[in-house]
């Protein structure tokens, strides 16, 4: 085992993805690394979202190899998915928070499924409130909340349970110019502090501000540069 | 919740319905079994002589009746005891009895019967053996109507049970179709739960809750308007027909518990059901 396989946190084997006779993915050979910052862009359609689904497991690969954190993909028993997911941070473009729950009740309920004490779960999500910045309206609910703000507390959920790694889609998709600047400047921290972040997104900006390695996807393929 | 709260009540309000009808069965069963074997107990054979019969033959008449099998006990009424205790019985009316030249009463044999034996098949079987007798003009055993009554009765144990078996299975797929409703309202909510890494039983565990709870409401508000109507009913009951001879009575706690218990169960299948054809899915 080498230096490279140690600092490997993904790595994605001929993975196809396919609907019905339909291909959504082909053949994808990556590997991302502890620590680094991955930017997966490329037009509507061209396949970035079905990757992420494939890393977290909301969909599984049609055929290849995924491994995560060690964890083999292809043969993870139903029970431990729940143990993968707790290593991974996921914002999504329509931030997919629990409405009728508090901002505080959605970060908490993470560390509540990963069974965390309660007094522990009270310190642990006010404090990733207080780092997005969030803090005054953890009794609010999201519906109150606007939409950077909103992909702020989700951000928080997805940083609370420490993940391994942070995945983010279309995090800024939905925002304005200055909400996805704070977006940004958050992800950025939780990358600085040692989080792995993959963010698949076709907001040039973002990319050219946070300067990260880039792969280009277009039509379900990985091109080498953009296309 | 709002959402959920009516078809909440509906399962309530099955699971309390299937309470109540089955449970009024089993009251009344409690009930007339209560009053059948008061009955019973009751039961005494008449055998009434021929006029004609010479007195020393009555000894050897009553040992042959105690010989058959079942018989407890024989006790001779000789016309002249039978009599007196017309006489009285009809006290106010005995004036009547004195225009009478003679006693119209024959001599009779009271016959008891074991209580084990008390099924309406050997008491007939009984009378008819004792009618068999030559000297035995007549045998009553008087409410022979009774029979017909328990049969009756074993007809409304078994549709009792056939109404309670119906309902309860109504109840346990409306309490799954609740549950069902429930977690179609609240996928969105279930879905994030997953992708946040919660595991199936962390996210079964209240649906479990709110089943039982439903189970648990349904009984107790069932018990408590059977309970209602029972004493309504009762109270305008005639007093005269139970009169001291035996009180109408609800169920005892233990049975009240069995009830409350089996209606938990009822909300805990029905979730059950539920949940394991929708984890199946997602």
């Amino acid at each position: 085992m080498n230096d490279n396989d140690e600092n490997s946190l993904i790595r994605m084997f001929h993975v196809y993805r396919r609907y019905g006779s339909k291909a959504a993915l082909f053949d994808i050979n990556l590997e991302v690394f502890k620590n680094e910052f991955v930017f997966i862009t490329g037009p509507s359609g061209a396949g970035k979202s079905t990757l992420l689904k494939l890393l977290y497991l909301g969909e599984p690969a049609s055929e290849g190899q995924i491994v995560v954190d060690g964890i083999n993909l292809s043969r993870i028993s139903r029970s431990r998915i729940p143990l993968l997911r707790r290593k991974i941070g996921i914002i999504f473009q329509d931030f997919k928070l629990i409405h009728s729950k508090t901002v505080f009740e959605n970060v908490a309920l993470v560390l509540e499924a990963a069974g965390k004490p309660q007094t522990f779960v009270k310190k642990k999500a006010g404090s990733v409130l207080r780092a997005v910045g969030m803090e005054d309206k953890q009794n609010s609910f999201p519906l109150y909340l606007s939409g950077g703000e909103q992909q702020r507390v989700a951000i928080a959920r997805a940083v609370a349970g420490d993940p391994t790694i942070i995945l983010a889609d279309e995090p800024t998709g939905s925002l304005d110019a200055e909400s996805a600047d704070q977006i940004t400047g958050l992800l950025k921290e939780f990358h600085i502090r040692g989080s792995t972040v993959i963010v698949a997104t076709h907001d040039k900006e973002f990319i050219r501000k946070s300067g990260g390695r880039t792969i280009y996807l277009k039509q379900g393929r990985i091109n080498t540069s953009p296309a | 919740m709002g959402k959920n709260s009516f078809v909440n009540a509906v399962s309530i309000i099955t699971i309390a319905l299937s309470v109540i009808i089955t449970s009024s069965f089993i009251l009344f069963f409690i009930n007339t079994s209560d009053v059948l074997s008061l009955w019973k107990k009751g039961v005494r054979i008449m055998a009434y002589l021929y006029k004609d019969v010479p007195a020393e033959k009555i000894p050897e008449l009553q040992n042959t009746i105690k010989g058959i099998y079942s018989v407890e006990d024989v006790r001779f009424i000789s016309r002249e005891e039978a009599f007196d205790i017309l006489k009285q019985q009809m006290k106010r009316q005995s004036s009547l009895l004195e225009n009478l030249r003679e006693n119209p009463l024959p001599d009779a044999f009271e016959i008891k019967m074991i209580a084990s034996s008390q099924t309406w098949e050997k008491i007939e079987n009984l009378a008819s053996r004792i009618q068999s007798i030559p000297q035995i003009e007549e045998v009553e055993y008087g409410q022979r109507w009774l029979a017909r009554f328990s049969h009756i009765i074993g007809l409304f144990k078994l549709s009792g049970y056939l109404l309670g078996m119906l309902f309860s299975v109504a109840s346990v797929f409306i309490v799954a179709n609740t549950v069902r409703l429930v977690l179609y309202s609240r996928r969105d909510e279930i879905e994030i739960m997953r992708l946040v890494g919660a595991s199936d039983r962390f996210i079964k565990i209240p649906f479990y809750i709110e089943g039982i709870i439903l189970g648990a409401l349904g009984g107790i508000i069932g018990l408590i308007v059977l309970f209602i109507t029972f004493v309504s009913v009762t109270s305008n009951i005639d007093q005269g027909i139970t009169s001291g001879a035996f009180q109408l009575r609800f169920f005892s706690s233990a049975v009240m518990a069995i009830i409350l218990f089996s209606s938990i169960f009822v909300g805990w299948l029905g979730c059950f059901l539920s949940l394991k054809q929708i984890t199946k899915a997602v």
